[in-house]
């Protein structure tokens, strides 16, 4: 099995939050948050790694993982595809979105592109109701979408990899 | 119609950065918080009237003095920016345009609470913006307007942001502090007499991002001036969201007691070409729908709200055009809260998804009227049984959406 450890940028911001909260149980949503920057997801070793850390048991972890629908608990694709599917998004044009996805890069929500580039999942409300309809493309926002500002971001993650 | 108090920055380029912002007033009401007594700061707003802007709109004074006084435990200030109500994208504006804003906010309840650390617990989606309020802090520790002592006075203040990791319950307030401390968001069962919120055993307040914004205009300028907008019970302002087939959706800050329809049509530029209005749910997903009736003579403060059987919420306002179906749009949010019920309750978790699988087979042709008395009959389950209000307010805009166009649900039936 392998083992995972945070590089020793991710130990130092680990050891900045810890001091800033009562109980380092807190850490546990920043910690994770590290993990998934470094990683792109929580790994199971990564889980057993964080418990060690912060006086837990793995399947602590795994619980509080499996809460919070932001953490990758599966290696996803390199670019991250969310499109937000709820009422104003909805109403504005996000299904041509997702038909667009489907068009153009051969998948549904919820996977991955054949050549791992791009991951694609419906997400509910990000809050950017006022630039609907909106996505993410790796947690940056891009709002007041069509097919045609989708291509060209496609494009630019393509070019850069 | 506008009247702008927190979002006064907001147009000003750069003022998210400390030199811009103290160029524009930010910090300047610190000196005379120092004057003030702690208990005054908190007297004034009380006696400004400041509601809550995170949904429930209960007072906000009122709630600071359910701090135990003179406890030996550490007492906590936690701002909740986790914004996650559809249609509501408020807080992210003072997030991006005037983080200093907040910060001063939280300087000012801090100091009347008597309270040492505070943490701003911001969405997990919001990853722009909660690096934006993290550089807004890290200048303001630099310059000593935070830390050990808050602008050269004797009192020490932390401030930390915490971000979310995606669930929508996580807004509730109790089920917040619990993925604060490291565990799932799941609602905590409510004291049966008004007290304080609970941060590992010690004393806490949650507010809302732009409830502590509001806080310094009232210690600079007292809570008569506040009171000169808004309403006698809606006193103030409130930074109102509109989204959905309006010219210029976007996020306005207005005095309380504005014409719903007057708004739509100056601020938000009117229906979009061709588009007639149907329908609009008005402060956020969770409020009960308006037909557009209702919304000619809807008065936007938390009492004509009520009165007219709906609520103010977040002021994030969805309007709906005589385009949407209400079938699909009554499954749209059924899906969403499916999704976001945390699954303690089984009312809830049962019923959303219960609702869902209707809608779904309605959608599909198979639907009959028969189902709408489930749908209803789901809904009077879920009301009032479970430990948050997550599930009453499902119940609320589901049977709102079925009572008030129950004849598009039957178009629905007849298409099979």
């Amino acid at each position: 099995m392998n083992t995972f450890v945070y590089t020793e940028e991710k130990e130092k911001e680990f050891q900045r939050l810890i001091v800033k909260y009562p109980n380092s149980d807190s850490m546990m949503l920043p910690a994770l948050w590290l993990v998934q920057e470094q990683i792109g997801w929580i790994s199971p070793e990564s889980m057993i790694y964080i418990a060690n850390k912060l006086k837990k048991q793995p399947i602590e972890v795994h619980s509080f993982a499996s809460f919070y629908t932001m953490f990758n608990l599966k290696p996803i694709g390199t670019h991250h595809i969310e499109v937000c599917k709820t009422l104003s998004c909805m109403m504005m044009g996000a299904p041509d979105l997702k038909k667009h996805i489907k068009d153009t890069l051969g998948i549904e929500p919820g996977q991955t592109s054949e050549d791992g580039l791009f991951h694609f999942t419906q997400v509910e409300c990000m809050g950017a109701c006022g630039g609907a309809p909106s996505i993410a493309i790796n947690g940056e926002y891009h709002e007041n979408m069509s097919p045609s500002k989708l291509d060209s971001l496609v494009r630019e993650c393509k070019s850069c990899k | 119609m506008q009247v702008k108090i927190v979002s006064q920055n907001f147009d000003i380029p750069n003022a998210h950065t400390l030199k811009v912002a103290q160029e524009n007033g930010r910090y300047s009401t610190i000196e005379k918080l120092f004057t003030m007594n702690p208990d005054d700061v908190t007297e004034e707003v009380v006696k400004s009237g400041l509601r809550g802007k995170g949904g429930g709109g209960a007072p906000c004074g009122p709630k600071w003095k359910y701090m135990p006084k003179n406890d030996p435990r550490p007492s906590y200030l936690i701002v909740n920016g986790d914004e996650s109500e559809p249609g509501t994208f408020k807080d992210r504006q003072i997030f991006e345009y005037d983080p200093h804003l907040l910060i001063e906010g939280i300087i000012c309840s801090s100091y009347a609470m008597d309270i040492h650390d505070a943490y701003i617990y911001i969405r997990g989606e919001y990853k722009f913006w909660s690096d934006r309020v993290d550089a807004a802090i890290e200048e303001a520790y630099a310059a000593g307007i935070i830390g050990e002592k808050v602008m050269g006075h004797d009192f020490a203040l932390n401030i930390t942001v915490h971000r979310g990791g995606g669930a929508y319950i996580c807004g509730e307030k109790s089920a917040l502090i619990e993925s604060l401390e490291g565990k799932r968001g799941h609602p905590r069962l409510k004291p049966h007499q008004k007290e304080c919120e609970w941060f590992f055993g010690n004393p806490a307040t949650v507010n809302n991002v732009e409830t502590i914004a509001s806080v310094p205009y009232i210690v600079e300028n007292g809570s008569d001036a506040y009171r000169e907008f808004g309403t006698k019970s809606s006193p103030g302002t409130m930074l109102f969201a509109m989204s959905g087939a309006v010219k210029n959706p976007g996020v306005y800050e207005l005095p309380f007691g504005v014409k719903m329809i007057d708004f739509i049509n100056t601020l938000g530029g009117g229906m979009q070409d061709g588009k007639k209005l149907k329908a609009l749910i008005p402060g956020g997903s969770s409020c009960p729908i308006l037909t557009a009736e209702e919304v000619e003579n809807a008065v936007l403060d938390y009492e004509s709200m009520w009165d007219i059987g709906s609520t103010l919420g977040t002021g994030g306002m969805i309007v709906i055009d005589d385009s949407a179906n209400m079938v699909e749009v009554a499954k749209n949010l059924i899906e969403f809260y499916h999704h976001e019920s945390c699954g303690q309750c089984t009312p809830c978790r049962e019923g959303t998804g219960w609702i869902d699988k209707i809608l779904k087979n309605v959608l599909e042709g198979s639907g009959s009227e028969e189902d709408l008395n489930t749908i209803l009959d789901v809904c009077g389950t879920m009301n009032g049984k479970t430990i948050c209000v997550f599930a009453p307010a499902v119940s609320d805009i589901i049977t709102s959406i079925v009572k008030k166009f129950r004849s598009e649900f039957i178009l629905e039936f007849n298409k099979n």
